[in-house]
């Protein structure tokens, strides 16, 4: 039901500190984004579910997550198909007839390997951002996110925005409601140029209320003293302990390993099955 | 008093810059260090805006023409800047839920000392300190969004006494909390007041009150505990500047537009004249001794009355249950009959489970067979569309509901969604109109509208589709008496042709003297289905829902009236003869 769904529970995973599963994170997608090796893909999966395992968060909750990106997959793969249908050849520098579809459309091996790599690559960061997400309290996510050198208004920002996203959520949902009462129809039956017709009439009431809901959180924060000095203290900040110096190592292990990979093995970003060599 | 006032408006008036008139005018006000002001006005008599001259927000977040001074312990307000005063006056605004910026409470009440950069440790000792003092110690890791309405304003107020400011400024504090919280918030309020500043171990204690400053238009709450003056306030200027006893025996207050408490309009029925010798300004002093026979008098020549009621069975709910999440219910077991033509009011604390039974009423929420009934008959298979003919709900803030610029369009909405012709919309439209006094609006853009305005066209726009039923949540929330009146007026109107009315409150003026009869929830159960005078002379009852016996109750019981239920009523049908009259 919620996208944000932080709940405390006492695991490993929960202890660390906002800041250390930043890093980590940080650098886990980084690596992925950068490198293009399919085997490196299956250990960060292995890695970040085992991790979600260890956080207790269940695969359940994370249903919409998983509709959504999987049909993202969908889109995408059928769509860089279409528009690039010999990336995957160009790439790899060979040529693999698998079966012809139409036309000037053939499905390559190497096509496949390309496309199947990039589903992996996208699979094993969802999971990262999700135990992120899930684990890390809001507090903590605005301090995190300043000490990596993001400004606080910025961070706090950020992390209001989590914090208030629930509220809306369920305004939203009641606005919508009263909406379809007086007669609107967002469901199938219509077309989907009215449902996003009348899916707009709905923002509008939600817009002026969100808005009259940040004049009074920024009047409340001024008449604190919020914004008064270029930097401020974290009550909630955790000093990083043990278990955030391991949790680090193995992040930036994994990171490594898949750097030393990419330069020395693979001698690139991509790893490449197909070459003679 | 000799001593310097902390507070001294001279001749200070404002005007906001988007406004043609000023808010405030040739302000002379002196303010004593502690001293605990009440600052009373109607909706829009500048009240706030004082507030937020005081406390920085004017001309930081709001600017506008500022004349004559405004000194603040010494230092000129609008030279000193928002941050400055933020350290002299903490402000408690309404709505506590809206202003909690931490996650957890400790990190909430931490708040400005963060933004002061405080060291860690320092922060979290004069947080234990400060939650000590307010009572919230033991909530300290909760999330500010999970506590109850009275931990909420606690919590509020710890974030500002971290500070150790002079002076406490509240602003309309018991606007969302309901009854019983808010006289909790009073006593807490004047607790504060009182006590010292923490690590202040001197004993010159009264000299090191808080100032305390509240701005409010309940005054009889408010009046729950001592003020030492009440300021009255309206267009701007200082009408009245009087202590509670002197301000209640002066009829200013309903001058002004403003509502008396209850006690005192039932003295004034019962003809006795009120003055300043009686004590009239708290409940607790009033010398009611000379005026017993009075009141009783009046009593027994108030005329009995039986009430008629239809047969005609509107609205059934049989044996309903209601759960979000399995295992954990919303409502249990939910059985009420609602006749045609009936206004009644559904009461309990926050989260109770009333809006959740609006909602499944209206089908914004699915529920099983068999549970709902329009007119002896199952609606579980009509989806909301088609339910909304029948019942209409209305929310509690206009804004929410209204998505088009112009009023007309706003209310032939519903009909054009419903594709009926636009000859017979027009009819509709104007008739719609017509009932809700609009008619002189016709052709006017929404936002020209007053707050007032907008909610009778967010409930025109629902007439609209002709219902039988009409569901209001808190429909008066935040109004202050004279337009509380106009709306509740309006809604009797719209009862009185036939329309049958239920609305969600905490609004114990409003069950009293509007709803004969009152559903209490508590609990996601019914725990009471009766007429409104029983619920609030009932004191199981008045805890559970988390409401207040209301002052008639008292007076009958220092008067020595048997059945205070009895002098309820009788109040009540006085009242509604007066009403009549006056029509």
């Amino acid at each position: 039901m919620n996208l944000f769904n932080y709940s405390y529970e006492d695991t490993f995973v929960h202890r660390l500190s906002g800041l250390s599963k930043l890093l980590c994170f940080m650098a886990l997608t980084g690596v992925v984004m950068y490198i293009y090796d399919i085997r490196i893909f299956l250990i960060i999966l292995i890695f970040s579910f085992s991790v979600m395992k260890a956080a207790r968060i269940r695969i359940r909750d994370l249903k919409i997550i998983f509709i959504y990106v999987g049909t993202f997959f969908i889109i995408n793969a059928v769509l860089s198909f279409i528009f690039a249908p010999n990336f995957g050849p160009e790439t790899y520098g060979s040529y693999t007839l698998w079966f012809p579809i139409v036309g000037k459309y053939n499905m390559t091996y190497e096509q496949a390997f390309y496309q199947i790599s990039k589903i992996f690559k996208y699979s094993s960061v969802v999971p990262l951002g999700v135990i992120f997400l899930f684990t890390t309290d809001p507090s903590e996510f605005a301090s995190s996110l300043n000490a990596v050198f993001v400004p606080y208004k910025i961070s706090y920002a950020v992390s209001l925005t989590l914090r208030h996203f629930p509220d809306i959520q369920k305004e939203y949902s009641d606005i919508s409601k009263a909406q379809q009462a007086r007669g609107l129809d967002i469901s199938r039956k219509t077309s989907f140029w009215h449902r996003f017709k009348n899916a707009a009439a709905t923002m509008i009431p939600l817009i002026f209320s969100s808005l009259d809901r940040i004049d009074v959180i920024t009047n409340a924060m001024h008449l604190r003293g919020f914004s008064k000095h270029k930097t401020r203290t974290w009550y909630s900040r955790r000093k990083l302990k043990k278990e955030d110096f391991i949790a680090l190592s193995v992040s930036f292990g994994i990171t490594a390993a898949a750097i030393y990979t990419a330069v020395f093995i693979n001698h690139g970003r991509f790893y490449n099955p197909f070459s003679p060599g | 008093m000799g001593k310097t006032p902390i507070i001294e408006f001279d001749n200070f008036s404002f005007k906001y810059f988007a406004q043609s008139r000023p808010t405030l005018r040739n302000i002379n006000l002196r303010i004593y260090p502690g001293e605990k002001i009440l600052i009373v006005g109607p909706s829009g008599s500048g009240k706030s805006t004082m507030g937020n001259c005081l406390n920085g927000l004017i001309p930081f977040s709001y600017n506008g023409e500022i004349e004559g001074s405004l000194t603040i312990n010494g230092t000129v307000a609008k030279d000193a800047g928002i941050f400055e005063l933020s350290k002299i006056i903490g402000t408690v605004m309404q709505d506590s839920d809206a202003q909690f910026v931490g996650l957890s409470v400790a990190e909430d009440i931490a708040f400005s000392m963060e933004n002061d950069c405080v060291p860690q440790e320092n922060m979290i000792s004069r947080v234990n300190d400060v939650a000590g003092l307010v009572g919230v110690q033991k909530l300290l890791r909760q999330s500010p969004h999970e506590l109850s309405g009275g931990q909420k304003q606690r919590t509020s107020l710890a974030g500002i006494l971290v500070d150790d400011v002079e002076i406490l400024l509240f602003d309309e504090p018991l606007a969302n909390l309901d009854p019983e919280t808010g006289k909790y918030a009073i006593e807490l309020i004047d607790r504060i007041h009182h006590e010292k500043r923490i690590g202040d171990d001197d004993s010159d204690a009264d000299n090191k009150r808080k100032t305390t400053i509240i701005i409010e238009h309940r005054i009889e709450d408010v009046l729950h505990r001592e003020v030492d003056r009440i300021i009255l306030i309206d267009e701007g200027r200082i009408v009245a500047d009087l202590n509670a006893h002197e301000m209640l025996s002066s009829g200013h207050l309903l001058e002004h537009g403003l509502r008396e408490p209850l006690y005192i309009t039932a003295l004034k029925y019962a003809g006795v004249n009120i003055t300043a010798g009686m004590k009239p300004g708290y409940f607790s002093t009033t010398d009611f001794s000379d005026v017993k026979n009075h009141v009783l008098h009046w009593y027994e020549s108030v005329p009995v009355k039986t009430h008629a009621e239809s047969e005609n069975e509107v609205l059934r709910i049989s044996n309903l249950d209601f759960e979000y999440f399995r295992g954990q219910p919303v409502l249990r077991n939910i059985n009420m009959s609602v006749k045609e033509g009936e206004m009644l009011s559904i009461v309990g604390t926050n989260g109770a489970g009333k809006s959740t039974l609006a909602k499944l009423i209206c089908r914004f929420e699915n529920h099983s067979p068999e549970t709902v009934y329009f007119n002896g008959k199952d609606v579980f298979d009509q989806s909301i569309s088609e339910r909304a003919s029948f019942v209409g709900y209305v929310m509690q803030n206009p804004n929410q509901m209204i998505t088009q610029t112009q009023i007309y369009d706003e209310i032939a909405s519903g009909l054009r969604l419903r594709k009926v012709p636009s000859n017979e919309i027009e009819a509709r439209v104007d008739r719609v109109l017509d009932i809700c006094g609009l008619s002189r609006f016709k052709k006017w853009p929404i936002s020209a509208l007053s707050y007032g305005q907008k909610k009778r066209v967010t409930i025109a726009s629902i007439l609209i589709l002709d219902p039988r039923v009409l569901i209001l949540d808190e429909p008066t929330a935040g109004q202050d008496y004279r337009h509380y009146t106009d709306i509740m007026q309006f809604l009797e109107r719209i009862n009185s042709l036939g329309v049958t009315i239920i609305m969600i409150t905490h609004d114990m003026h409003l069950m009293l003297e509007y709803t004969r009869r009152s559903v209490v929830v508590h609990d996601g159960m019914i725990v009471r289905d009766t007429d409104s005078s029983e619920v609030l002379t009932e004191p199981e009852i008045i805890s559970m829902a988390s409401l207040k016996e209301t002052s008639l109750f008292h007076l009958a019981n220092e008067v020595g009236i048997e059945n205070p239920k009895n002098f309820v009523d009788r109040f009540l049908d006085y009242e509604a003869g007066l009403k009549n009259e006056s029509i």
